[in-house]
């Protein structure tokens, strides 16, 4: 017998019982074709896109990431270029080939050099795009994609993230949705899974030794996020 | 994995002794279970968030078969490959096996209880593949050739100074005189190390603290990066994964995650959680080319609907031994296996046999703790129990053990005799005590006095101040 057979063999005779029916299997469709909620904590509930905003924020900061908030587009490669030169950083930045991030008018900061693609070993600062911001935790939601190279999240030691306030939701679930929405499947199986989902809550850290956290551990020593507050950019 | 757990008194008493051990494990207090307690009480709902995260194992226990088959069928869907192993031989196989199949030299690990559990290093390294352990707890035990002694923080027994130590004998290369003092250095130091090994790396091997049913996926929780690192990079990545980690859809995921990582590390949220689907896809940037996930039985589809199925609901989040008096002394080596604490104490006998493990499930207080602060309500206690009875039925236990318990049942059985007896010790122990108010040796009971002062009764037994109270309690209304 497979290992296989001879595994699921002994699962049900330890449940007492054979394979199941197809009356017994149809709940279990139905709970996988449309997915319930569990409980959601009320910290996310009822904020408009402004509360959200400060909700991601400060739930972010306390985690050590940094948040810049911008008005615009335009206002993003200002408020990068800043933050690179404060913290000593090259005006360097691989960037992932993403729409959003080519709309930026990266030219109102020539000094600021681009490279598009997925990063060299090398490579200093990352640029990403996120697919949605999470308040409640203020965690970010990337996927992988001929957009956005899953590397570019833990190479570089610096991670700068442009994330549109109108991404911006209040719990897990609803960045789920999202996904769910964004691949026009309610099921989230095959093809229609992007290969790699990251959630990320703030910056690299390690506490194996003493139980003392430090910052950069094989990922980024810094995440800084770039929030977009204008509602036409989704 | 070897197991030493049939010395766990010798271990434990070792482990005592230690005055490096010792300093490590007082840091549990303000490292894990304060920080837990503060994440816990800053979340109303967490209690409600438990009892669902309880339900969704529950129900995902009871339709086991059925979920398993639907992840295998969602993941072969996405381009991956799942290999289902009864043992731990047939799990190294297959990992040994898709290795050679990569001309592999070297394979990165991210943390995973799996391959300590079938010993997974040990095998490659003689057959020529050369694991590198890449979580930084990790990495520092694989240099000292060392198990994990906790399952979140695996070199929680050793301070910066040993640490410090242990990279200037293996990184010979470095200058010998380099500031380690700092464990920021220490960090430092192991992430540039690493960072050539994650880009050489040919397999990249990951643990899975789930297995998402709806959509063939396996998510990692991490807070380092060094699991994705592992799995992004090389030309295959391999999953190692048993059979509990299933959970239906990507929201249950959402319900346990809240639970997790503030019972684990008072965390709101880990680092990285990471979910992960097939193969690269043919437009992705990057990505590994294969997916396979190894999915080990090892004993648990016997476990289900025994007396102890309730120990497949553990998602690993280590709440029970940092909490545990009994871990706190000891440290988590002396347990003599992968799974230490009380979560290991109701796993290990049933890996690996209570024959060999009968210790464990007796190195506890019965205080209750590990229960009450169990993620996934898991009634450890009385797990230990149920392998305390088994072991005395099938005649494990000691001799003399067995000979104090029906000594102890034929007077329990008779009062009259028992209540003389009791009574006589307790006044000659007093006597004999009254002195220092305890006892540094004691006749018969040198197991508790090597390590401890038996306090000297006061003279009358509980029954008899029982019944005295009655009786003034009677008097005085
Ligand atoms: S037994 Fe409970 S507390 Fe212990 S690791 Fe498992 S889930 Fe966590």
């Amino acid at each position: 017998m497979s290992a296989r057979d001879d595994i699921l063999g002994t699962v049900r005779r330890s449940l007492k019982r054979g394979g199941l029916t197809a009356e017994q299997e149809a709940p279990l469709l139905a709970r996988l074709a449309r997915p319930q909620a569990g409980p959601i904590p009320a910290r996310s509930a009822g904020r408009d896109r402004r509360g959200l905003v400060e909700l991601f924020d400060s739930q972010a900061c306390e985690v050590h990431a940094t948040v810049a908030r911008v008005a615009s587009l335009a206002d993003v490669p200002a408020a990068i270029g800043d933050y690179l030169a404060r913290q000593n950083l090259p005006a360097e930045m691989t960037a992932a080939p993403d729409k959003l991030l080519d709309g930026i008018p990266w030219d109102r900061r020539p000094l600021l050099r681009l490279k598009r693609g997925k990063p060299d070993p090398a490579d200093a600062v990352g640029l990403s795009a996120a697919f949605a911001g999470i308040a409640e935790t203020g965690t970010l939601m990337l996927i992988s994609g001929a957009h956005s190279p899953s590397t570019l999240n833990f190479l570089p030691d610096t991670h700068v993230v442009v994330l549109p306030a109108a991404r911006l939701v209040g719990p897990l679930e609803e960045a789920w949705k999202r996904l769910r929405a964004a691949t026009g499947a309610m099921k989230l199986a095959g093809a229609a899974m992007p290969r790699t989902v990251n959630f990320i809550t703030g910056p690299s850290r390690s506490a194996d030794i003493e139980l003392t956290l430090q910052l950069g551990a094989h990922g980024p020593r810094r995440l800084h996020i770039v929030v977009v507050e204008d509602d036409a950019v989704a | 994995m070897l197991t030493t757990s049939p010395a766990f008194k010798d271990n434990a008493h070792r482990a005592l002794g230690d005055p490096v051990l010792q300093r490590a494990l007082a840091l549990l207090k303000t490292g894990f279970h304060e920080r837990r307690q503060r994440a816990v009480d800053r979340l109303p709902e967490f209690d409600a968030l438990r009892d669902a995260a309880k339900a969704i194992k529950d129900h995902t226990l009871a339709h086991l078969d059925w979920y398993l088959e639907r992840f295998e069928v969602n993941c072969r869907a996405a381009g991956g490959q799942v290999h289902w192993c009864r043992t731990p031989e047939e799990a190294r196989q297959t990992v040994l096996a898709l290795c050679r199949r990569f001309n592999a030299r070297t394979a990165t690990k991210g943390k995973t209880m799996i391959a300590e559990e079938i010993g997974l290093n040990e095998f490659l390294e003689e057959n020529g593949v050369e694991p590198v352990e890449t979580d930084l707890g990790e990495y520092i035990i694989q240099l000292r050739h060392e198990a994990p002694s906790h399952i979140i923080a695996p070199a929680i027994h050793l301070t910066r100074t040993e640490v410090a130590e242990t990279f200037r004998a293996a990184h010979t290369d470095l200058d010998p005189a380099r500031p380690l003092d700092e464990p920021r250095a220490l960090v430092a130091e192991a992430r540039a190390r690493l960072r050539q090994r994650f880009l050489d790396a040919d397999v990249g091997i990951t643990g899975a603290n789930f297995l998402i049913a709806e959509t063939g996926s396996s998510v990692i929780v991490t807070n380092e990066g060094n699991g994705d690192l592992t799995q992004l990079l090389p030309k295959a990545h391999i999953v190692l994964a048993s059979l509990e980690k299933v959970v239906p859809t990507a929201e249950d995921l959402a319900v346990i995650l809240r639970v997790l990582a503030r019972s684990a590390t008072g965390q709101d949220m880990s680092v990285y959680t990471t979910v992960s689907t097939g193969p690269k896809r043919p437009s992705d940037l990057d990505g590994p080319g294969e997916y396979h996930v190894v999915l080990l039985d090892n004993g648990r589809s016997e476990l289900l609907g025994s007396e102890f199925q309730e120990i497949l609901r553990c998602i690993r989040c280590g709440a029970c031994m940092n909490n545990c008096p009994v871990y706190g002394a000891i440290g988590g080596h002396a347990y003599g296996w992968v799974y230490p604490g009380p979560m290991g104490a109701v796993l290990t006998p049933a890996l690996i046999g209570i024959e060999h493990a009968g210790h464990l499930p007796n190195a506890s207080t019965f205080c209750g703790k590990c229960e009450s602060v169990c993620t996934m309500h898991i009634p450890l206690p009385k797990l230990m129990r149920h392998w305390r009875e088994r072991e005395y039925e099938r005649k494990l236990s000691p001799r003399t053990m067995r000979a104090g318990l029906k000594l102890w049942a034929f007077l329990a059985k008779r009062p009259a005799l028992y209540h003389a007896l009791t009574g006589f010790a307790a006044k000659l122990l007093a006597a004999l005590g009254r002195r220092h108010g305890s006892f540094y040796n004691l006749p018969l009971a040198g197991g508790w006095t090597a390590t401890r002062e038996m306090p000297a009764p006061q003279g009358k037994t509980f029954r008899e101040q029982w019944r005295e109270r009655q009786h003034n309690a009677g008097t005085a209304r």
